[in-house]
């Protein structure tokens, strides 16, 4: 229970000292979590069992962890209702552009791809 | 004894245990919106939102602040660190599913990443909404704990991408079936990048039993769209600025 804790958290603490070391505006957690990435890629070696379980107890729980950063939103009331209506168009129609430009790049370029095969054979 | 009254006398013992009295209730009203999600069984009523808004009415009602409250609070808020880097072990175990196909992938991500980005915060300058409003949109399709992260980077407001983040999920949750049935696209490798790229978890969340491909593609799309947001944001944010 211990090893899996220290490793994620030495990760973190990589990511922070480098993010402060060079000046990369990315924040540290997520750095670590592209080093911790790159260790198993590039080593082809599967997480070990160990840390795979605290990672995916840790992940069950993720909603709890963002609560409060989320009721900071109380603090922000006045803001929300001065620009309402940015917020809410600005929100439903930019996830909507994504969601679409995803599934139709993919869609497409999937689609070709399986075709340049079918003709190769 | 009226109910202002009530709180009135309550206010000071909250305050004198407020630590403890912050964490309690940021647990149990996170667990009262969990046992809520499982009667209601809809993306609707998230657990998140649930618990946000009945921490946000006890406060008001004990006359207590956000920094009180965050006194306490703050020793669950310090677990999303460890939990941004634990996001790597999905994607590295999805990733193994997936040598081929890589750059079809990661072509779609890096455009529905791209595109997140530039409309979210194109929409709310052009509908009058103001700067700080605008770079707190910028993040809001990423996994919650990246885009605070995110968010907290380029000089936004932390707690209202983290709200974003979840009602952007929600709606992919919802519209994502209708959608890609409209536009006729129903190969599971597209509806899981789309939905992980567009709605992170709780978007995934809705493809995640459809299809075990659908669950791989979501899995890459949520820690691969962190990523790129996270290196591409604050580039792009001064070019936006300036536009």
């Amino acid at each position: 229970m211990i090893r899996p804790i220290f490793i994620l958290l030495l990760f973190q603490l990589a990511g922070e000292l480098l993010r402060a070391a060079t000046h990369i505006e990315v924040p540290g957690p997520v750095i670590g979590m592209i080093l911790l990435a790159a260790w198993y890629i590039l080593r082809r070696r599967e997480p070990e069992p160990a840390l795979e379980q605290a990672a995916d107890g840790l992940l069950s729980w993720l909603g709890l962890l963002f609560v409060p950063a989320g009721v900071g939103i109380v603090a922000n009331l006045a803001l929300l209702r001065a620009a309402w209506l940015p917020i809410s168009v600005a929100l439903v129609g930019s996830t909507f552009l994504t969601l679409l430009t995803t599934a139709w790049i993919m869609h497409r370029l999937g689609r070709r791809r399986a075709f340049l095969q079918k003709e190769g054979q | 004894m009226t109910w202002p009254d009530l709180t009135q006398s309550l206010s000071p013992a909250v305050r004198a245990g407020l630590p403890l009295f912050a964490l309690t209730l940021t647990l149990g009203a996170y667990l009262f919106g969990v046992e809520l999600q499982k009667r209601l069984r809809t993306p609707l009523a998230n657990p998140v939102l649930i618990a946000i808004l009945l921490i946000g009415v006890t406060l008001r009602l004990l006359h207590l602040s956000y920094h009180d409250y965050f006194a306490g609070a703050q020793f669950i808020h310090f677990l999303l660190g460890p939990a941004t880097v634990a996001l790597a072990i999905p994607m590295v175990r999805a990733l193994e599913h997936m040598r081929r196909g890589f750059w079809p992938m990661m072509s779609a991500l890096l455009a529905g990443c791209l595109v997140g980005i530039v409309s979210g915060y194109g929409l709310v300058r052009l509908l009058g909404g103001d700067q700080t409003v605008a770079l707190s949109m910028a993040p809001k399709s990423l996994t919650t704990p990246i885009a605070i992260a995110v968010s907290a980077t380029i000089g936004g407001i932390p707690s209202l991408s983290a709200v974003l983040a979840i009602l952007g999920g929600i709606l992919v949750a919802v519209a994502i079936d209708p959608v890609l049935h409209l536009i006729r696209i129903d190969e599971p490798s597209a509806r899981g990048l789309a939905a992980g790229t567009a709605g992170s978890g709780i978007g995934a969340s809705r493809v995640i039993p459809q299809h075990t491909l659908s669950a791989a593609f979501a899995g890459v799309a949520i820690g691969v769209n962190g990523i790129l947001t996270a290196v591409l944001a604050p580039i792009l944010v001064p070019l936006l600025k300036h536009w």
